[in-house]
């Protein structure tokens, strides 16, 4: 085994009273699934009372490795101690049992219930007629939320409180059962940035009264935030633990994808053109019939990358399909290059010249069960030579179209052409998108999450792409919900909130903090709005 | 199992990699689950005591038109055994095409009705040209099911209706219609209308002489033709490309600039003209006059099991279809030899049962490669 720097971390906190017992230990774990070895001999000691990071890409085995620790998954391989008890932890009751609880990423809420009754959902406490005894349980919900800082309240129905709020829930819900071993997976991918300051502190807080606490995640931010120690995965195999303090972000990165990796993209001051898509007063109803987006004006001109910053669920997918034409306008128009095109088909918005990289990879941009060719030809298969003027199509020509881009794009794809879209990873999935769409080579390419869970190398490599569709003299619009995402590619950032633009901050000048103020609904008060003078008028118009 | 987690061990590594391969292709697990059900048919026979070896004597003779007992060869039998396939191979066309674009065509046996009903309707009124008056008869038998079938897919694409739900209460719409139309010429009793000219009758003679005077008609053609057309169609053409990503993945179609309104109409409709067409089959090749339906021929339904076998591919249909006609016109040979005729019926069921549980052999085999690689962990470990 290679550890590199986990042998020596032990002795380092020897000395400090209560750390030396493991709450935790994985010893040589191992699990296999068809094809795969998701687990390769993994090790993990987390000390009691500490905050431990699992640190891995997509795929590293991270989540397999807790889904075997909360008894979801039988590992083939390898010894469980918990508190210094070797123990088979059959299924998550045997887990709680144990002390272990799990919040998982995806909230496992009822929305139409109360918080207390979310929380006591499946151990309600009785009354002795029987009947569930609510009262008692909203006090104790009342006490633990009070005790660990987190401010809920317990009556709220779920539907009616923010995401935030709602992992919290799911927190209690693992306190209420008594747990004191705490596995956090991806906990940051859903918050503000707001929520994440608090959820940071919630974390220490944890900390002070005793908890442990395993924090799965890919964003080394939040390691050097958080954690004391850190555990490394790469492709199923353990890397090492490191001492948080003590290690860079970018040593921690190089442990997890084995090279060397920059974070900030290098990129040439932006030559900015002419508009090429310009939104007038624009309101789009979701599907629920409510608008989403209301009287929404926005610029995005040739040569930059326009980055739209909000929260999930405050317009941008409705007004992402808007522009692409997948979704009817209530209100206002859309222009490409001047022209008008809010009632043109999907087709012909393509053939005007506007690329899509959507939000929801597999659902709107791939046909998972065709090629890599086929879908590469997606919108391109009318066109000669991949179809005949009688409609009959060349499948050599679309086989030779397929190689070409995935050597340039460097799409790893086992079978090449002919590979099943679905038989490939996320990253290279969205590698044969972005290959599609940038080949269009459109006038403006509408790119919506393009790296949401995506691992380093792949993200390095598309955000290269993007700006490189910018320096070609693309306008791009980029909708993100990651923060880093969009100050690090933007020059111009748009914070978007409840459907309407808040702001709009040059790229370097952007903080963080201001952004994030916006995003939640705070119009910013001075300097960033008066930049852009002629947004004025749409950012104050409701 | 990956070449590389198979590994060394060449034995495991061998079994894992020829049931990875058996499990990955959809051919080899329709083979498999047509023997398992011939399997527990036989075992069937024997558990009520009789000689299952007739009834592959029965087959034998279906297929070859040797009858093994009595040493006669009859190429009559080959002859009815094609006949009895063309329909089910034309509805299995339409079944497994809406299939391809996403969509559960439960109709096809309605759409048969009303292309028998048209057919019967040119038969009678329609031009007696020799060539013409059968060829028209096909063309309206065609138009007519397309219609039918594109009703259903228009009302699915556009408000969302559910397609299983309208081809069945059309099923009953085109059998009732077909009924009233039949009845209101002038000639027709309750059962039967007069008989069809000679021109509009789908009998070839040379086709006939060659199986010694069985049944056999244009119809084999006609079949024949559409497994090219649905092969081209959907493997070849700009129009196979959009209703193929249409039935993957109607979002992503829809966000490629693809119209799925059109992919679900054309789809349903191109179904709807095989199975139109395997009513003129049946109505000018297998009768000499037309028919007041006294209930539902099944042969839409039959066709659901055959595209299933077939993993609703034009070449996979073709044979399924020759399957379970062989199993129908087996029927009476059975009887005769003392089987019951039930037993086809219930092999045909238990072949779509096993079909059906594709998903939990692989999780049965998937399972046992599991096992292997566990063993083969354990003596790694030794």
């Amino acid at each position: 085994m290679n550890v590199t720097k986990g042998t020596s971390a032990p002795q380092k906190r020897e000395g400090t009273p209560g750390a030396g017992n493991y709450a935790i230990e994985m010893l040589g774990i191992t699990k296999v699934f068809p094809g795969v070895v998701a687990n390769d001999q993994v090790t993990l000691r987390v000390r009691e009372n500490e905050i431990h990071a699992i640190l891995g890409e997509n795929g590293a085995g991270k989540s397999t490795l807790m889904s075997i620790l909360f008894g979801l998954y039988d590992p083939d391989g390898g010894t469980i101690k918990v508190k210094g008890q070797e123990v088979r932890i059959k299924d998550p009751n045997e887990a709680t049992a144990l002390g272990i609880g799990m919040v998982h990423q995806h909230f496992k809420l009822v929305r139409n219930y109360s918080v207390t009754e979310n929380i006591i959902l499946g151990m309600e406490p009785r009354r002795r007629d029987g009947t569930v005894d609510l009262a008692g349980a909203e006090k104790r919900v009342a006490e633990l939320s009070e005790r660990y800082g987190l401010a809920v309240d317990p009556r709220a129905k779920i539907e009616s409180i923010t995401v935030g709020m709602q992992q919290r829930v799911e927190i209690l819900k693992i306190l209420y059962r008594s747990a004191d071993i705490l596995i956090f997976d991806e906990p940051t991918a859903v918050l503000t940035p707001q929520e994440i300051d608090e959820l940071m502190d919630i974390l220490q807080r944890l900390k002070a009264e005793g908890k442990t606490i395993i924090l799965i995640t890919h964003k080394l931010k939040e390691i050097k935030e958080a954690a004391e120690r850190c555990t490394v995965l790469r492709r199923g195999r353990y890397i090492g633990t490191v001492q948080v303090a003590d290690t860079s972000e970018e040593e921690m990165a190089e442990m997890m994808v084995g090279r060397a990796v920059r974070f900030k993209i290098d990129k040439e001051p932006a030559r900015v053109g002419d508009v090429v898509l310009s939104i007038e007063s624009l309101t789009v109803y979701n599907a629920k019939g409510y608008p989403a987006v209301k009287n929404l004006s926005l610029d995005v001109r040739a040569g930059e990358v326009v980055g739209l910053a909000g929260v999930d669920g405050n317009g941008q997918s409705e007004l992402v399909q808007a522009i692409t034409g997948l979704m009817p306008v209530h209100a206002g128009r859309i222009l490409l290059d001047g022209k008008d095109i809010t009632k043109t088909s999907i087709r012909e918005r393509v053939n005007a010249g506007i690329g899509h990289v959507p939000e929801d990879r597999q659902r709107h941009g791939l046909v998972l069960d065709f090629r890599v060719d086929e879908n590469i030809v997606l919108k391109t298969y009318e066109r000669q030579p991949f179809s005949s003027k009688r409609g009959i199509l060349s499948f050599p020509a679309i086989a030779k179209k397929g190689k070409e881009l995935i050597e340039e794009f460097d799409i790893r794809a086992g079978q090449g052409p002919a590979t099943k879209a679905k038989n490939m990873s996320g990253g290279n999935q969205q590698k044969v998108i972005i290959a599609r769409e940038i080949d269009l080579s459109p006038r403006l390419l509408v790119v919506a999450q393009p790296t949401r869970g995506l691992d380093v190398g792949a993200i390095e490599y598309i955000h290269k792409r993007i700006i490189g569709e910018r320096d070609k003299g693309r306008a791009v619009l980029l909708v993100s919900f990651e923060l880093d995402e969009i100050m690090n590619l933007c020059d111009r950032i748009a914070a978007i909130s409840k459907g309407e633009i808040v702001g709009i901050v040059e790229g370097d000048k952007a903080e963080e903090r201001s952004i994030g103020a916006m995003m939640a609904g705070v119009r910013s008060p001075r300097k960033e709005r008066e930049i852009e003078p002629n947004e004025e008028a749409q950012g104050g118009s409701k | 199992m990956s070449a590389a987690a198979s590994g060394k061990d060449g034995k495991g590594g061998l079994k894992a990699g020829f049931l990875d391969a058996f499990i990955s292709s959809d051919g080899a697990i329709s083979v498999f689950v047509v023997l398992l059900g011939f399997l527990c048919g036989t075992i069937l026979i024997l558990a009520v005591g009789r000689n299952p070896g007739n009834m592959y004597a029965a087959l034998l003779q279906t297929l070859s038109g040797y009858d093994i007992t009595r040493g006669v060869w009859n190429a009559r039998y080959i002859g009815e055994w094609f006949t009895a396939s063309l329909p089910l191979i034309l509805c299995g066309l339409s079944m497994g095409f809406a299939a391809r674009t996403g969509l559960f065509n439960i109709g096809s046996e309605g759409q048969y009705i009303v292309g028998l009903t048209a057919a019967q309707f040119v038969a009678i009124y329609g031009p007696q040209v020799p060539g013409l008056h059968w060829a028209l008869a096909l063309l309206a038998g065609a138009l007519a099911g397309a219609l039918w079938g594109g009703i259903v897919g228009w009302l699915k694409a556009k408000y969302s209706v559910s397609e299983v739900v309208a081809t069945i209460m059309l099923n009953y719409v085109a059998y009732f219609l077909s009924r009233y139309l039949t009845r209101l010429i002038p000639e027709a009793n309750t059962y039967k209308t007069q008989s069809f000219p000679k021109t509009a009758l789908l009998s070839d003679p040379f086709l006939s002489q060659l199986t010694n005077g069985s049944r056999l008609s244009i119809g084999l053609y006609v079949a024949l033709a559409c497994c090219l057309i649905y092969w081209f169609i959907i493997e070849r053409t700009k129009l196979g490309f959009e209703l193929r990503a249409t039935g993957f993945n109607k979002e992503a179609a829809r966000c490629s600039g693809i119209r799925v309104t059109r992919s679900i109409t054309l789809s349903m409709a191109i179904a709807g003209a095989f199975a139109g067409l395997a009513g003129v089959v049946v109505a000018l090749g297998s009768f000499s006059y037309g028919r007041v339906l006294a209930g539902q021929d099944g042969y839409g339904f039959t066709g659901i099991a055959v595209a299933l076998v077939g993993n609703n591919t034009a070449g996979g249909t073709l044979l399924s279809g020759l399957l379970f006609g062989m199993l129908q016109s087996a029927q009476p040979l059975m009887q005769s030899r003392m089987i019951p005729k039930e037993i086809t019926q219930i092999i045909s069921g238990l072949v779509v049962v096993f079909i059906s549980l594709r998903a939990g052999f692989k999780m049965i085999i998937e399972w046992r490669a599991k096992r292997i690689a566990r063993e083969r962990r354990g003596e790694r470990d030794e």
